[in-house]
């Protein structure tokens, strides 16, 4: 049984639904040697700032049950250094290569959508309103249904022919009123979610194991919660979802597809082992032919409830 | 060369113990089966993550390279927690998937007078760096350990480079004694290399003291990793510019003036 990966995503066309997840892949080439990046749905980069952040002291990263906490605070090499050094050496014919931008107001995030607007290589624009590792901006934007609105409007207003995402928090009491203004404010998908706030401490030593006291917490561990939010989004907004979270073979790809999502990203499941994605592209259709599925868009939300 | 990339399921030759009281103090050997690692300089590491660990632990291990021939790449694992305990339990004909060799490795002068200073686990990379030595006479040991001498590789290496010496901190009073002769030690190499591997504190004292000195020194350093390639920026150390560096591409093997060591990591 022949199978159809392929997925249509605003303005571009993706072969299969299986991106990797910002801050999980690097640049990309990091994981070249591991497999063909031309065989990915597409590539979310390590989240840009228009300068190199430094990021957050270490420890930076703790390993929870299922999961992990990460606070590494978006340290990145800045727009100009990825756009000269990385971009180009990432076959961004082949794969889309979406450009996740974090910025410390709605000013920034405009000039840094117009920089990378520009950009032939760029395929699409994520909008990080959800990250809880920095201090200005980030999960701020992302916790008030209106700053979400005006930060997606300000960025897609720069962004010229190139599709907007806007990456959504779990951090919040209703992810649904933050997708509905993102989209009004001229979202074009939306990515769901980003990681969950936590804590680990140490008993013994009586400190917390991160410097930064709290991080991100991601991996399998956040998957339901992850799925919940996708299931909950697919049914209130029209903008295709991608979506991400504890996502570790292709079993939990379809689960994601099956709520609604268009696509996903594959994230803390890189660390797991650097041909991660690379596989759970490869092994998709086969699964999909053992499930009888011929192509995405007919099992799309399918899920029977009630 | 060698051949990083790929991951590769490794078979589990054996899992021993080393030493009589090795298991009593978590201290093994774990030997795989080599189909194709290549070679390595001594002070690159490898990821191991058994298929048993499923989504729990989410990390693959680090470890440095023990030793690594064409049949087999041995490991020497203390256990220290939920992965290297589940790594120790592991029997022949298990298998692991491994990438590496990675990172970058000690610096290797066939002519130069070195030292190398070892702390407990700290030991392993050095008898790949003995065994690969093309003139190991040139090499000096010295190993810091708590547990009994017999549950680490220090016999094997005493018997190949030029001189070893042992020192077991049994009590708080040994640590000034210890770093006393670490003081003799590095003076007496000011003119020659310096490769030191062990716990923070250790390489700590040991960069104090070549820079006091004046010693070319190189330390590997064990920093927590999520990925080891590169992709998580988990594992960074402050450069001597202030910046953060990647201690799993960049490192783990540093020269002492390029960091600014600090007591977290």
């Amino acid at each position: 049984m022949s199978v159809d990966t392929s997925v249509r995503l605003p303005g571009m066309p993706v072969k299969n639904p299986v991106m990797t997840a910002s801050g999980t892949f690097g640049y990309g080439l990091e994981f070249a040697p591991y497999g063909d990046l031309r065989s990915l749905g597409g590539i979310v980069v390590k989240g840009l700032s228009l300068a190199p952040r430094l990021g957050n002291p270490m420890p930076r990263i703790a390993e929870t049950p299922c999961g992990m906490l990460n606070a590494i605070g978006l340290q990145n090499c800045g727009v100009e250094k990825f756009l000269r050094d990385k971009l180009p050496r990432l076959p961004w014919r082949e794969t889309p290569i979406i450009a996740n931008l974090y910025a410390c107001d709605a000013d920034e995030f405009a000039e840094l959508a117009g920089v990378l607007s520009a950009e032939e290589g760029v395929a699409a624009l994520e909008v990080n309103i959800s990250c809880p590792n920095v201090k200005a901006g980030g999960i701020a934007f992302g916790q008030d249904p209106c700053m979400a609105g005006k930060l997606a409007e300000a960025v897609k207003k720069r962004a010229g022919d190139k599709p907007v995402w806007v990456k959504l928090s779990p951090n919040v009491t209703d992810i649904v009123s933050i997708a509905r203004a993102a989209v009004l404010g001229g979202a074009d998908a939306l990515t769901c979610i980003n990681t969950l706030t936590g804590m680990s401490v140490d008993i013994r030593s009586r400190k917390p194991r991160l410097a930064n006291v709290i991080g991100g917490l991601s991996g399998p561990a956040i998957k339901p919660v992850a799925l919940r939010a996708v299931w909950q989004v697919c049914q209130a907004v029209s903008a295709p979802v991608i979506g991400v979270g504890g996502i570790s073979s292709a079993e939990d790809v379809l689960e994601f597809i099956l709520v609604g999502a268009h696509a996903v990203q594959i994230g803390t499941a890189n660390f797991m082992r650097p041909d991660m994605a690379f596989r759970i592209a490869e092994r998709l259709p086969q699964l999909m032919a053992e499930l009888g599925i011929e192509d995405l868009a007919s099992y799309r939300g399918s899920l029977r409830v009630g | 060369m060698a051949l990083s990339g790929a991951c590769r399921d490794l078979t589990i030759l054996s899992v021993t113990e080393a030493g009589p009281e090795g298991g009593a103090h978590g201290c093994y050997y774990i030997e795989l089966a080599n189909p194709g690692l290549g070679s390595a300089v001594a002070g690159q590491f490898v990821m191991v993550r058994p298929a048993c660990f499923g989504q729990d632990p989410v990390w693959p291990r680090p470890f440095s390279i023990c030793r690594l021939t064409p049949e087999a790449l041995t490991l020497f694992v203390q256990v220290c927690g939920r992965g290297t305990d589940v790594l120790c339990r592991l029997v022949p004909g298990d298998t692991v998937t491994v990438w590496g060799p990675l990172g970058q490795g000690f610096s290797l002068e066939p002519d130069t007078p070195t030292l190398m200073l070892a702390g407990g686990v700290g030991l392993a990379p050095f008898v790949e760096y003995a065994a690969t030595h093309p003139a190991p006479a040139n090499l000096d040991l010295v190993f810091g350990h708590r547990q009994p001498l017999s549950c680490y590789p220090f016999a094997e290496m005493a018997a190949v480079v030029g001189r070893a010496q042992a020192f077991q901190e049994n009590t708080p009073e040994d640590l000034p004694r210890f770093i006393e002769l670490l003081e003799t030690k590095v003076a007496e190499y000011a003119g020659g290399l310096i490769v030191a591997c062990g716990p923070r504190p250790f390489l700590m004292t040991v960069a104090r003291l070549a820079r006091r000195f004046g010693a070319r020194a190189q330390v590997s350093l064990e920093n927590r990793m999520a990925c080891g390639v590169g992709g998580c920026l988990g594992c960074v150390e402050k450069n001597a510019l202030g910046q953060y560096v990647q201690t799993c591409t960049q490192g783990p093997v540093f020269w002492v003036e390029e960091l600014q060591l600090s007591e977290e990591a």
